[in-house]
C-alpha cells in the first residue's frame, strides 16, 4: 500500500495523536482491549503539556509541582507497561479523512494507516492580544510553567504574572514553593465575575475537591503578601526592544510596574487544527468563547472513525481529558468489533459518572475567568497576527473594503500565513471581524486549517 | 547579544551534571544536557532570539509548546527550526534569524540550488 506520495505504508488498528492526559489513558485502554495501538507524540517523552516531562523529572522537581502534577506518572507508567507503540518525536503533518496519519521522525517521513483514530491534541492558551504582547520578555504563563516542568527554570527576577484562570494562580503558587519572587499578581477578575458566576457554585461545590484546591492556591498568595490588583483593565506593556514594564489601570486609576518578565494568562482553549483540517463540524462553544468540534457520546467526529477526545474536545481539565480517553477507547473498541454495544456500555457506566463529577467544576470556572472582550478584541494598534504584523486595525480595514471572515483576511494582507499558520490569531481574528461586522463569531467562522499542520522541508516530503 | 538571563536554575533544583557545548551566533555556551535549545538560550542570557521579516521587530519564544512558532533559529544550518521543540545536542551550531535579511540570503541559496539542479538535468 503506498500513500498520497507514494511512500510505504504501514497498517495499524489504531492511531493515536498526542501523549498527554487523553492520550496515554486512551492509548493504554486501546491496547488493553487488544488492539494494536501506535501513539505518535511531538515531545521527547509522554506527558503532553500538563504532565509535560514527567518521566524525565527530577524528584525534586516533582515535590514542588505539586501532587496532581505528579498524578502524571501513573498514566506514563501504565503506558510504558503496556504494548502500545510509543514514537516519540514524531511531528504529525498530515491526519486524513481516510485514516492516514503521516507524520515526520528523526527527519524521515513515515505513514500509517489505521482503522481509526484518536486525536489528543489538547488545548493551547488563548491568544492575550494587548499592546506590547509582541517583546520579548512578555511570555504566556502556561511557557513560565513549561519552563519549570521541563528544565527546573523560573524567572531571575521578580516577575509580574497578568490575566486570569487557574493556570496563572497555579503558576503563582508553584513560583511560592520554589522562592520565586513575584512582584504582583494584576488580576483582570472583577467583584461582578463573581456574582456572575455564583449561580454555577452549587454545582461546583459537588465537585468539592477542585474547589478546594483552587481556594487553597488563591490563599497561600493572598497569605504571601503578594501584591494582587483585581479589576485590572487596559493593560500595556511597555519597552522598545524588550518589556521593560506593565501599564495597567484599575477603577480608572493607572499603574505602573516594571519588570524585565510579564507573563500574560487567560485561559485555554481547544487546539482545533486536525480536526479542523479534516473539515469535520466544529460549533462556537458561547460559554468557553471558542471553536470546538462537534463530537458523539463516544468523541467521534462526524468523520467516521475520527475520534477527539480530551481539551482538543472542549476543555475539561487533565482527568476529564484521561476519562474521555477511555471512553473514547471503548467507543472504538466496539467500532473495530472488539466489544459489543453493551459490554461498552456496561464499561463506560463508572466512567461517565466520574466524568460528569469532574465537570460540574466548569461551568464556574468558565463564568468566573472569562476573558474580558477588551483583552480578546483589542484596539487598533495592537498586532493580532504576530507572524505578518496585522493589526486589529488593519482587519477592520479590511472587513470596511468588504473582508467577510478570516480566509479573506490572508488574501487582504496575509493575516493568519505566517509560520503559525493562524494558531495564535485565529480567535482573535475571528472576534475582531464578528465585532467590526455585527454579526456572531459561528457566523465568521475559523481559518480553513490545510496540511502540512507542521513545517516539512520539500526535501522531506521527497524523501531525500 | 547576551544580557542578565531572564530564567535561572531553581534552588530547589538537583540537576544532573551533565552538559553539552554549544554556539549561539558564533558565542560558545555550556548548557545543562536535557533541556530544549529555547530553555538553554534563555537561560544563557539570550533574551532575543529573531528578527521578524516583516518589520525586524525582536522576537524571544511565548508559548514554549510548539504554538507560536516565535523561538524559530537556525539550527547547523537549517533555518525555521522550533527551538522550544528540540532538545540540545553537543556541538550544535545555533544562529539567529534577521529578519528580511535572512531570507534574501536563502533566497540566493534557492537561486543557487536551482542552478545546479539546471546544470545536472541538462
Amino acid at each position: 500500500m503506498n500513500d498520497h506520495f507514494g511512500g510505504v505504508v504501514e497498517a495499524v488498528d489504531v492511531v493515536v495523536v498526542g501523549a498527554g492526559a487523553a492520550g496515554m489513558a486512551g492509548a493504554v485502554a486501546l491496547a488493553g482491549l487488544g488492539l494494536q495501538v501506535v501513539l505518535l507524540d511531538e515531545q521527547g517523552s509522554p506527558g503532553g503539556q500538563i504532565y509535560r516531562g514527567i518521566t524525565l523529572a527530577p524528584l525534586s522537581r516533582r515535590d514542588l509541582l505539586g501532587a496532581e502534577y505528579a498524578h502524571g506518572n501513573v498514566l506514563a507508567q501504565a503506558l510504558a507497561s503496556s504494548s502500545v507503540r510509543y514514537e516519540k518525536g514524531a511531528a504529525v503533518w498530515q491526519v486524513t479523512r481516510d485514516h492516514q496519519v503521516s507524520y515526520l521522525r528523526d527527519g524521515r517521513l513515515r505513514t500509517l494507516q489505521a482503522k481509526a483514530v484518536l486525536l489528543a491534541t489538547g488545548a493551547m492558551e488563548r491568544p492575550f492580544p494587548i499592546p506590547g504582547w509582541t517583546l520579548p520578555g512578555v511570555m504566556s504563563a502556561g511557557a513560565a510553567q513549561i519552563l519549570l516542568k521541563s528544565a527546573g527554570l523560573a524567572p531571575t527576577e521578580p516577575v509580574v504574572l497578568a490575566g486570569c484562570g487557574p493556570l496563572l494562580y497555579l503558576l503563582g503558587w508553584q513560583y511560592l514553593r520554589a522562592g520565586v519572587p513575584i512582584k504582583a499578581l494584576v488580576d483582570t477578575t472583577r467583584p461582578e465575575d463573581y456574582w456572575r458566576a455564583r449561580r454555577h457554585l452549587f454545582a461546583a461545590l459537588r465537585a468539592w475537591p477542585y474547589l478546594r484546591k483552587g481556594l487553597e492556591l488563591m490563599r497561600s498568595l493572598r497569605s504571601a503578601r503578594i501584591p494582587h490588583h483585581t479589576g485590572a483593565e487596559q493593560l500595556a506593556i511597555e519597552g522598545e526592544e524588550a518589556a521593560t514594564a506593565l501599564t495597567f489601570t484599575v477603577a480608572g486609576k493607572a499603574h505602573r510596574i516594571a519588570a524585565r518578565c510579564v507573563l500574560l494568562h487567560q485561559g485555554v482553549v481547544p487546539n482545533i487544527q486536525f480536526s479542523q483540517s479534516l473539515r469535520a463540524r466544529h460549533v462556537w462553544d458561547v460559554d468557553q468563547l471558542c471553536f470546538s468540534p462537534v463530537v458523539d457520546p463516544w468523541s467521534e467526529l462526524d468523520v467516521p472513525g475520527m475520534f477527539v477526545a480530551g481539551d482538543g474536545a472542549g476543555i475539561g481539565g487533565a482527568q476529564a481529558a484521561a476519562l474521555q480517553g477511555e471512553l473514547a477507547a471503548l467507543g472504538i473498541a466496539q467500532r473495530l468489533g472488539r466489544v459489543n454495544a453493551g459490554q461498552r456500555d456496561e464499561r463506560a457506566g463508572p466512567l461517565r459518572e466520574q466524568l460528569a463529577l469532574n465537570l460540574r467544576i466548569r461551568p464556574f470556572l468558565d463564568a468566573l475567568y472569562q476573558p474580558k472582550e477588551a483583552n480578546r478584541i483589542p484596539a487598533d494598534e495592537v498586532i493580532v497576527c504576530r507572524c505578518e504584523e496585522v493589526t486589529a486595525g488593519d482587519l477592520r480595514t479590511f472587513v470596511a473594503l468588504g473582508c467577510a471572515g478570516p480566509n479573506q483576511a490572508k488574501s487582504f494582507g496575509r493575516c493568519g500565513m505566517g509560520p503559525c499558520q493562524g494558531r495564535m490569531c485565529g480567535l482573535t481574528v475571528t472576534e475582531v471581524i464578528a465585532k467590526a461586522r455585527g454579526v456572531s463569531a459561528a457566523e465568521v467562522g475559523y481559518y480553513r486549517i490545510r496540511p502540512p499542520i507542521k513545517p516539512i522541508t520539500l526535501g522531506e516530503l521527497a524523501g531525500e | 547579544m547576551r544580557t542578565d538571563p531572564l530564567f535561572q536554575t531553581v534552588t530547589s533544583e538537583v540537576r544532573s551534571t551533565r552538559t553539552v557545548s554549544l554556539s549561539f551566533n558564533d558565542q560558545a555556551l555550556e548548557v545543562p544536557a536535557g533541556i530544549s535549545v529555547a530553555a538553554a538560550l534563555l537561560m544563557s542570557g539570550i533574551n532575543r532570539f529573531r528578527a521578524t521579516p516583516v518589520s525586524e521587530s525582536p522576537r524571544a519564544p511565548y508559548c514554549m509548546m510548539g504554538v507560536c512558532f516565535e523561538c524559530l533559529v537556525d539550527i547547523d544550518g537549517v533555518p525555521n527550526r522550533q527551538s522550544c521543540l528540540i532538545e540540545v545536542a553537543e556541538g550544535m551550531r545555533i544562529r539567529s534569524q534577521e529578519g528580511a535579511r535572512d531570507l534574501i540570503i536563502q533566497a540566493d541559496n534557492v537561486q543557487t540550488a536551482i542552478e545546479q539542479t539546471v546544470e545536472v538535468q541538462s
